[in-house]
């Protein structure tokens, strides 16, 4: 056997490429003929649409056609729901109401599109959107998320008796048991707050419809092709051959670009066949930050029994979860939190309620992290409160509770977004706690440093907190393996890349198998007319879910290789190597038949074959896990405060994470880092703010603070924990989230532990430098 | 129809005699009336930097300037840079320290870098990140792109 590829940092296949211009992104296919789409947005949160007036844009020159939903005839209708209903939840209600696309009777949320317009050149287009007129009756606007349920609050769709979307509730053991045998109950309002996924390339699509084959070609920059391609297929009643979904290189995903059903593959595909030319539509920063999806506003009631010990006997968490105008996505973000507020400790007794609500907002979907942040923050916030109520240190309080490492595999109980029980698949949380609070030097800090910095009247505080990433859940993915007839390897799946290297670490896993260098495989990604099925790119899934599936086609496919090459060589396989692109004899290496030699042979062009036989050095593969792997880890914090200006200085940040197996390690350390850096953001720069009106003033970078370089660590300090996840053959789990998902909670502890004294009682997710001065003030009694 | 204005821009080496509308930005008149792709637009509000390009010598956002307003001007674009076959050092360099994921923002961090680099061919960690504050990139947390920074002035120092 030759050396293996996993575990091993190698230079990424496709950087080559990215670095010198060679890159293909949505925005730079050009086609012969193409139009360019403009979308018209409202700018009322909330209104009935009486008219649009389009006569005088359809007028100009260079403006091809304009639509409005009224132009759409019986095209028009809203969804479908790209999530389904959370069934499987006893007693849960759920009011489907899928994305309209284009608005037609009513307008509920500012930046919502209401009319399209194709034209010559993306200028024309964007001039025409002003010679579109729109007769609106405003309506009141609803952000609230707990006045949103106010018996009269304005309807947001009046079909429905209130804005409540949804109502999940689940329990594990009794929380009224809990209470009954507590010592202490600790209660908290906890809010986390709302943030923009903010990929620095924007979202876009090129559709190509060829009339005289019949076949739509579609480029798009989505997270999940093959749902896309189902999707536009059963839209435009064509068969799933007649659609070709392909994503080009994309900047960024980070959540936003996995919502599909949306006016891009919905109505611009339909214009394209109606216009029968090529069309192309790139969303601009304005229309990402107003239009595109994003997360993370939920407030939650939450409670804590503990023993005067510190034993936490249970948790009680009832939160509303807002969801926007419409609830596209079902439930995964609520879900997820629900599953995250109980998954590092031992908790017998757990009620949770996600009380999901219309509002006039964006669309709520999945942004990195999904819904975990919030559910660590709530966790983490309570146990510190009743740190602080019991007079315990925050660590005897997380020491004491923890999972240890005995009780995996361990059966929470609760339902996850995969809608499966979540199952905590492995690990040594203790582990992770300790080795962060001895690279950080917790007890140094705390009982040398501090103290004397303190006297000196300066602010450094520390914060360490826990947390578990849910990742890799089902159903599942596939991908196909085939090595060609010129030796080189190909290795296709329909799943999506924004930047995670699997040019590089799916190549990696299939070179493990077949003894061929991995600069000689080449990984096609998100094409569904080379592979056809799959789900998409979502809750750090990819290398795991397409990567055993990957890992057993290509063992198929070496067994394939091996059992030809043992009959032309007339050797038995046993005695065989895979090694340098050919098989030959282990002891006699001069003894080979190369892998393309092998690959032409695989399919007979004259004489018979065995029955069962299957052609081509080729073999696919798909992998469902039973629930998904979780990754976990600690995360610690030395922040430096200066009072006076509300500056924070990240003085260190240790990490550590479990995620099993790491393929590539240079590019699961790349993952923490980018998560770190949004976690970062997520604390103390970032927040999507609507104003009274339903008007986002945070609509462009000039207002919404996007982290910088010199806002970050001087070094993000990582140790790395490796629990195999006994799921998979390579023992993977996801790590695109982990840092993304802990630093609001650390921050938050860190700040509090810096003002130690004052009380600053920290329970929103988002403090930022102007909320810090007001809150020490305020704590100052200034 | 607006009248166009004739230019006469000296992009990469070659000079470009067009006739361009007064309001075409500069990174439109780079990526679309030159085709040269590599130069990316991310916020076209002057904060995000992927636009970056060097305009006689000086990094500046194409995408908050006309393209009339560099008539006459000499125009460096990453595609100035090395080639896939043979990267340019600063480009090895982020590839070696894995200074990108989804390699969007990473040529406007390449042309920031190549000025940069001019004037402080041997930067210390804190110069470097000083240096490429001003670009955005979401997928990296910048750790890595102040080193290849850092290795790249190496490299070329070795050249
Ligand atoms: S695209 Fe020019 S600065 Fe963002
Ligand atoms: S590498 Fe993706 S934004 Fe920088």
């Amino acid at each position: 056997m030759t050396e293996s590829t996993i575990s091993k940092s190698y230079k990424r296949n496709e950087d080559p490429r990215l670095l010198t211009g060679n890159g293909n992104y949505i925005d730079d296919i050009e086609i012969p003929g193409m139009l360019h789409v403009a979308i018209k947005r409202s700018d009322y949160a909330h209104a009935k649409i009486n008219k649009i007036d389009t006569e005088e844009a359809k007028k100009m020159p260079g403006v091809v056609a304009v639509y409005t939903a009224e132009d759409l005839g019986d095209y028009w209708r809203p969804g479908p729901l790209q999530v389904p209903p959370p069934t499987v939840i006893k007693g849960s209600i759920f009011h489907a109401r899928p994305l309209e696309c284009i608005a037609k009777n009513k307008i509920r949320f500012s930046g919502e599109p209401v009319a399209v317009v194709v034209a010559e050149s993306r200028y024309i287009a964007e001039d025409a959107l002003d010679y579109i007129y729109l007769d609106i009756e405003p309506l009141e606007y609803v952000g609230d998320l707990e006045k949103s349920l106010d018996p009269g609050a304005p309807l947001i769709h009046e079909d429905l008796e209130s804005n409540l979307s949804a109502d999940v509730r689940q329990e594990v053991g009794s929380w009224e048991k809990a209470v009954a045998e507590a010592d202490l109950v600790v209660k908290k309002r906890i809010v986390t707050k709302h943030v923009a996924g903010g990929a620095i390339e924007n979202r876009g699509i090129v559709i190509q419809w060829d009339d005289s084959f019949k076949v739509l070609n579609v480029w798009a920059t989505t997270q999940g092709p093959v749902p896309m391609r189902n999707s536009i297929a059963k839209y435009l009643g064509l068969m799933e051959n007649q659609v070709r979904v392909m994503n080009p290189d994309i900047g960024g995903g980070f959540g936003p670009k996995i919502m599909s059903s949306q006016i891009d593959d919905v109505v611009i595909p339909w214009i394209a066949m109606k216009l029968k030319k090529p069309i192309k539509w790139v969303e601009d920063r304005r229309e990402n930050f107003l239009g595109t999806t994003s997360e993370r506003d939920q407030v939650h009631y939450a409670e804590i029994a503990l023993k005067k010990d510190g034993t936490i006997l249970g948790v009680k968490d009832e939160f509303y979860h807002n969801t926007g105008a419409y609830n596209p996505y079902g439930m995964t973000v609520p879900l997820n939190t629900q599953t995250h507020v109980i998954s590092n400790y031992n908790i017998p007794n757990y009620f949770t309620r996600i009380i999901m609500v219309f509002t006039n907002q964006m669309v709520v979907t999945p942004v990195r992290g999904a819904g975990r942040s919030h559910g660590i923050f709530v966790m983490e916030r309570l146990l510190d409160a009743a740190a602080k109520e019991l007079g315990m240190d925050p660590i005897e309080i997380r020491r004491k509770n923890i999972l240890p490492p005995e009780s995996m595999p361990f059966r929470t109980g609760v339902i996850g977004q995969d809608f499966v029980e979540s199952v905590l698949d492995s690990g040594d949380y203790p582990g992770a706690l300790e080795k962060t609070l001895e690279a950080i030097e917790y007890e140094k800090f705390k009982k040398e440093i501090q103290p004397k910095l303190r006297a000196e009247g300066k602010h450094k505080g520390i914060g360490v907190i826990m947390f578990t990433e849910g990742t890799a859940v089902g159903p599942y993915e596939g991908a196909k393996v085939m090595v060609g007839v010129t030796g080189k390897v190909n290795v296709v799946c329909a799943y999506s890349n924004q930047g995670q290297g699997h040019y590089t670490t799916f190549a990696q896993v299939a070179a493990n198998q077949l003894g061929v260098d991995i600069k000689d495989i080449e990984v096609v990604i998100g094409d569904t007319g080379q592979w056809q099925w799959g789900v998409g790119a979502f809750a750090s899934r990819g290398m795991t879910l397409v990567g055993t599936a990957i890992h057993n086609a290509a063992v198929k496919v070496r067994e394939k290789a091996l059992n030809l090459a043992s009959k032309i060589l007339e050797t038995p396989k046993e005695e065989l190597e895979l090694a340098d692109g050919v098989v030959r004899i282990a002891d006699l290496p001069e003894k080979f038949i190369s892998l393309g030699e092998l690959a032409m042979r695989a399919n007979p062009t004259r004489g018979t074959v065995e029955e069962g036989m299957e052609p081509g050095l080729e073999a696919a593969s798909y992998y469902g896990p039973p629930h998904g792997a979780t990754g976990y880890g600690c995360l610690g914090l030395i922040l430096d405060v200066d009072p006076e200006t509300a500056k924070v200085k990240i003085e260190r940040l240790v990490i550590a994470d479990d995620c099993g197996t790491n393929i590539n390690p240079m590019i699961v350390d790349g993952q923490i880092h980018g998560g770190l850096q949004m976690g970062i953001g997520e604390a103390f720069y970032e927040n999507l703010v609507y104003d009274d009106y339903g008007q986002l003033v945070t609509a462009s970078f000039m207002d919404y603070l996007f982290p910088q370089a010199t806002d970050m660590p001087a070094k993000f300090e990582i140790k790395h924990i490796v629990t195999p996840s006994p799921l998979n053959p390579l023992g993977i789990k996801g790590i695109g989230e982990a840092g993304a998902i802990c630093v609001p909670a650390c921050f938050m502890q860190a700040l509090e532990d810096a003002f130690e004294g004052m009380d600053l009682d920290i329970t929103d997710s988002f403090m930022s430098p102007g909320k810090l001065y007001h809150y020490v003030q305020k704590a100052k009694g200034a | 129809m607006t009248q166009k204005v004739k230019v006469a821009i000296t992009v990469n080496g070659t000079l470009y005699e067009r006739e361009v509308e007064p309001r075409l930005l500069l990174s439109d008149f780079i990526r679309h009336d030159l085709g040269l792709k590599g130069t990316h637009v991310g916020c076209e509000h002057g904060l995000c930097g992927s636009c970056t390009v060097l305009i006689d010598g000086l990094s500046s956002r194409s995408c908050t300037l006309f393209a009339v307003m560099v008539d006459g001007s000499d125009i460096k674009t990453v595609e100035s840079l090395g080639t896939m076959e043979k990267m340019h050092p600063i480009q090895e360099a982020f590839q070696e320290k894995h200074a990108l994921q989804c390699g969007f923002c990473t040529p406007g961090f390449l042309m920031t870098t190549v000025e940069f680099l001019e004037g402080n061919p041997n930067p210390t960690a804190e110069e470097a990140r000083e240096a490429i504050d001003g670009n955005f990139c979401r997928c990296t947390g910048y750790e890595n792109i102040v080193e290849a920074v850092q290795l790249a002035a190496k490299k070329m120092a070795a050249d």
